[in-house]
């Protein structure tokens, strides 16, 4: 059974809770007794209908506010797949939300009221998704039972954002009516709108194609943990680079590099503790063996001789920041890449992106929380690294507050620094 | 399956909970393994083995003991503890009532629930552990649904939610001040069906009560209670007749507020045909300690339980 990570998004009063309540309802996810609480809680709030919206609801400050403070971690599967919904706050000043569910999922779920339209916030989380190299957009249009399931409305919307992720690197957008409060295509085709004739969600979730989502061209492992167990019998000669596959597919036999030093040897064995494999790839955790006695570290990368990483201390990235205390040149930080730690020295900060129209905005020298926009930084030490656009895992970091210890920044690289 | 490089989804929650144990291996000082001898701790401990492979492990299992334990789980600890060549921390409630460093609610089987975590921090600051790992799941509770996977704890072993550091791709923030430590799940993306295939798939052994056996048992607040040095029907309450059932244990905590649930289920196999079906969540079915109020996990967070 494959696996299937997708964030969703949309505004307060979109329907976005009640949507993850009815997928959880309506695939059985839901237990009684989780049932009951909601029932009791929905009572005591004199709702007028049980509120799905209160299952997902967690941290006692939210169901207060009724309002989602954070993201969330929903699970549900169907004989076809498992799947890990990031449900994350729809507020304006959460986008880092929107930016931390999206940097682990394959698809991304928005949600507009049929009677609002595409708003603002909309066009904000289509972009976020676009920037955070999410391939598969969802477009719910909500409450089609308050527009009396009219077809022409639902064509209007679908339109206006075709005409705005046209100007994305989102080339797979589904528009689905749905009504999350009374079931229409969620689960099953709605009756009340025989016009559509596309699938209902979970159908669509089940069969979108990811598997080609991935990079299995360029080879890029970043070495974890050295094992070497000195002390246990027989294996004193042992010598083990754990890691994951971050892209490409590794085989045995296959002539490496290894960055930064650019030793090269070849792949001796791969090595799991369920004996060894014949090729790994990405997200295998491995143990690899070379067949050569090398100086490598936590930190090093094994690539192909010839196909190799870029290798720079002077980058170029939109960064989302996700701290009180605005971004500006001469800013101090600690940046994880891979399994890299470096500090870096802000130099620049280039434009502010708009991401309501896409406009850069070249006046601002400065990014403030929930901003985005072009950085250029330079890094203690080299990073190797590619385009995020065709490498999540080597193309992105995180930004760390030298002092506070808070995580700041999620990074997102660009293919040349200038 | 490897002409379309495509992993099944156990392969994949494996293989990201054995990048998050190495990360803790290669950035940690001193990390510490929860081991409370229950499936997920055990699921947990299995996951590290392979991670440290062909290595031992390199850091110590850490033992909660309420003196309220299953006898049938203090043996599979022991058993797993010299199995792995592994040392074993013992942190014992009973001794620290003793010593008057906590004080028992005066009520005969009280529950030990909440005085744990006092024994669990005072081990953890003797030990100066840096990163705990622990066997916890989002899909348990709504408050943990919003835990991180390294989950930052102040100085008091606290947890706040409205601090938490997001957490972007798999890139972990394992900084801290002194006197700061991490809890660490690696499981975090596990269902309880996902613990219970890979039990199955990987043949992990189990304490003997999570099968079923007969038992007696009793009823009280919808929930059954084995008949025990902890738990027995009080006096002036027809309805707590005790009972020999057939039952299994879904979670294993304290005795005296963990409960089983009547079921023929003898393996993995059958347990999962049951656990697809099931219609009570794992806590609801089986933990007093969640019920007490909407919020009572958040609190107990909050104080620094697991």
């Amino acid at each position: 059974m494959e696996l299937l990570r997708f964030a969703t998004a949309g505004s307060v009063d979109d329907g976005k809770s009640t949507l993850i309540g009815r997928l959880l309802y309506d695939s059985k996810q839901v237990f009684e007794d989780q049932l009951e609480a909601v029932e009791r809680s929905s009572m005591a709030r004199g709702d007028e209908y049980v509120n799905l919206a209160l299952l997902t609801d967690g941290l006692r400050a939210e169901r207060e506010q009724g309002i989602t403070i954070d993201v969330a971690y929903r699970y549900f599967a169907t004989p076809k797949r498992k799947f890990i919904i990031a449900d994350t706050p729809g507020h304006t000043q959460h986008t880092r939300n929107m930016v931390t569910g999206c940097s682990t999922s394959d698809l991304v779920v928005l949600l507009v009221d049929a009677r609002n339209g595409p708003t603002e916030q909309t066009r904000r989380h289509a972009t976020v998704a676009s920037l955070l190299g999410i391939r598969h957009l969802v477009l719910c249009v909500n409450k089609m039972d308050l527009v009396d399931y009219d077809r022409a409305r639902f064509e209007s919307i679908r339109r206006e954002f075709d005409n705005f992720t046209t100007r994305l690197e989102v080339h797979d957008v589904t528009c689905i009516p749905i009504s999350a409060l009374v079931g229409d295509n969620i689960v099953d085709r709605s009756l009340e709108m025989k016009w559509y004739d596309g699938p209902a969600l979970l159908h669509h979730l089940e069969e979108v194609h990811i598997s080609s989502d991935r990079n299995l061209i360029d080879l890029r492992f970043p070495v974890q943990w050295v094992i070497r167990p000195m002390s246990a019998g027989g294996l004193h000669d042992f010598r083990g680079y754990a890691g994951q596959i971050a892209s490409g597919v590794l085989e045995v036999g296959d002539e490496i590099a290894v960055m930064p030093s650019g030793f090269t040897s070849t792949v001796e064995a791969i090595e799991t503790a369920d004996g060894p494999v014949e090729e790994a790839f990405p997200p295998q955790s491995v143990v690899v063996r070379l067949a050569d006695d090398l100086d490598i570290s936590r930190g090093d990368m094994i690539c192909r001789v010839h196909n190799r990483p870029f290798v720079s201390q002077d980058l170029s990235a939109m960064v989302c920041w996700m701290s009180e205390r605005p971004l500006a040149a001469g800013a101090k930080v600690v940046l994880k890449h891979t399994t890299r730690w470096s500090r870096a020295l802000v130099r620049e900060v280039r434009y502010r992106l708009d991401v309501n129209t896409l406009h850069r905005d070249q006046e601002s020298r400065e990014l403030a929380l929930n901003d985005i926009g072009r950085v250029e930084l330079r890094t203690q030490s080299p990073l190797f690294y590619d385009e995020y656009r065709v490498n999540r895992a080597t193309g992105s970091f995180i930004l760390v507050d030298e002092t506070s210890n808070a995580t700041v920044g999620a990074g997102m690289l660009l293919r040349h620094a200038h | 399956m490897s002409m379309t490089y495509q992993l099944s989804h156990l392969a994949a929650l494996e293989s990201e909970a054995v990048h998050i144990v190495r990360e803790v291996v290669a950035e940690f000082e001193r990390p510490a393994l929860l081991f409370s001898g229950g499936k997920d701790s055990a699921v947990l401990l299995h996951v590290a083995a392979k991670a440290c492979w062909p290595q031992r492990i390199p850091f110590p299992l850490v033992h909660v003991d309420t003196g309220h334990n299953f006898p049938e789980v203090i043996d599979f600890r022991d058993e797993q503890v010299a199995r792995r060549g592994t040392r074993l921390i013992v942190g014992s409630v009973q001794e620290d009532i003793d010593r008057g460093a906590i004080v028992e609610q005066p009520v005969p089987g009280a529950t030990r629930n909440r005085l744990q975590t006092f024994t669990l921090l005072r081990v953890l600051e003797e030990g100066r552990f840096d990163a705990v790992f622990g066997g916890g799941r989002r899909d348990e509770e709504k408050a943990r649904a919003k835990e991180r996977v390294f989950s930052l704890r102040d100085e008091f072993g606290q947890w706040n939610p409205r601090a938490q550091r997001p957490e972007l791709w798999n890139l972990f923030n394992t900084k801290r001040q002194l006197g700061e430590h991490f809890r660490v799940f690696p499981l975090s993306n596990w269902t309880e069906l996902d613990v219970w295939q890979y039990i199955e798939s990987e043949e992990i052994p189990l304490p003997a009560i999570y099968f079923a056996h007969r038992r007696q048992v009793f009823r009280r607040g919808g929930m059954l209670l084995a008949v025990g040095p902890f738990t027995q029907p009080r006096d002036g309450h027809p309805d707590e007749e005790p009972f020999e059932a057939t039952v299994r244990y879904r979670t294993v905590g304290d005795m005296t507020c963990t409960a089983a649930v009547e079921s023929p289920a003898s393996s993995p196999r059958e347990v999962i045909a049951e656990t697809a079906v099931t219609r009570v969540s794992e806590r609801g079915a089986t933990r007093a300690d969640d019920r007490f109020s909407e919020a009572s996990m958040e609190d107990r967070k909050r104080e620094g339980y697991f």
